[in-house]
């Protein structure tokens, strides 16, 4: 699946976007798996709290199962307007 | 109903004035118009605005969508740009449409309040000083919570 990052969580882990094959049942799955690959993805995902989700451009949450989802984009609370 | 999401300046009046000769149906036109604000200190250089290309489309149609189905409107309109503004620059503007003035200002509160923290943008601001993002406000996700 592509996986996005968006604002200071693109800036820590260096990249705005990947293709990410993984078995991950659900997004705190993948979290677990990508914190564990290099500190900048620990850095970027130390505080869960402080991070929003969305599975093929929908607002999600960390629970949400991954099946079937093409695109998961992370970044933190949105600052429009 | 018009969404645009863009880079370029718009021309307020134009916009204004555009949506108001939508029809003669809705006595009543709201607009609200959001301006980059310097900082306290008076050194904002730039406001950079990033968003999710096509989520962020999306994200407003649904808010826009929900503000017709709540209230009695004719159109609703919504611009907002992202990349490099400068303090004074315009950063967004929604306008609404109704019979009636309640619905339209009601309509352009909730329209505001959930643009800003249901669409999918982030503000960083720069200085001479280095670049911050700017923390979303917990007032702003309790905005949410009267509607």
């Amino acid at each position: 699946m592509d996986v996005l990052y968006f604002a200071w969580v693109r800036e820590r882990i260096g990249l705005p976007k990947e293709r990410v094959e993984t078995n991950a049942a659900t997004v705190s799955d993948l979290v677990t798996e990508l914190r564990a690959r290099e500190p900048r993805y620990e850095a970027a995902f130390a505080d869960l709290s402080a991070l929003r989700v969305a599975l093929d451009q929908e607002l999600s949450d960390f629970d949400a199962p991954l099946s079937g989802v093409r695109e998961v984009a992370f970044f933190p609370p949105m600052t429009g307007g | 109903m018009r969404i645009a999401v863009q880079e370029e300046e718009f021309d307020l009046g134009a916009e204004a004035n555009a949506f108001a000769a939508g029809g003669t149906a809705d006595g009543a036109i709201v607009t609200f118009t959001g301006v980059v604000r310097d900082l306290a200190r008076g050194d904002l250089d730039v406001m950079e605005i990033e968003h999710y290309p096509g989520m962020t489309e999306k994200a407003i149609a649904k808010i826009a969508d929900e503000a017709k189905a709540r209230w009695s409107l004719g159109d609703v309109l919504v611009i907002h740009r992202h990349g490099r503004l400068a303090p004074g620059d315009k950063i967004m503007m929604v306008a609404t449409a109704a019979p009636h003035r309640k619905d339209a200002f009601e309509a352009a509160e909730y329209l505001m309040d959930y643009l800003k923290s249901r669409a999918p943008f982030w503000k960083k601001e720069i200085t001479s000083d280095g670049a911050d993002w700017v923390a979303a406000k917990d007032e702003d996700e309790d905005a949410l919570g009267r509607w």
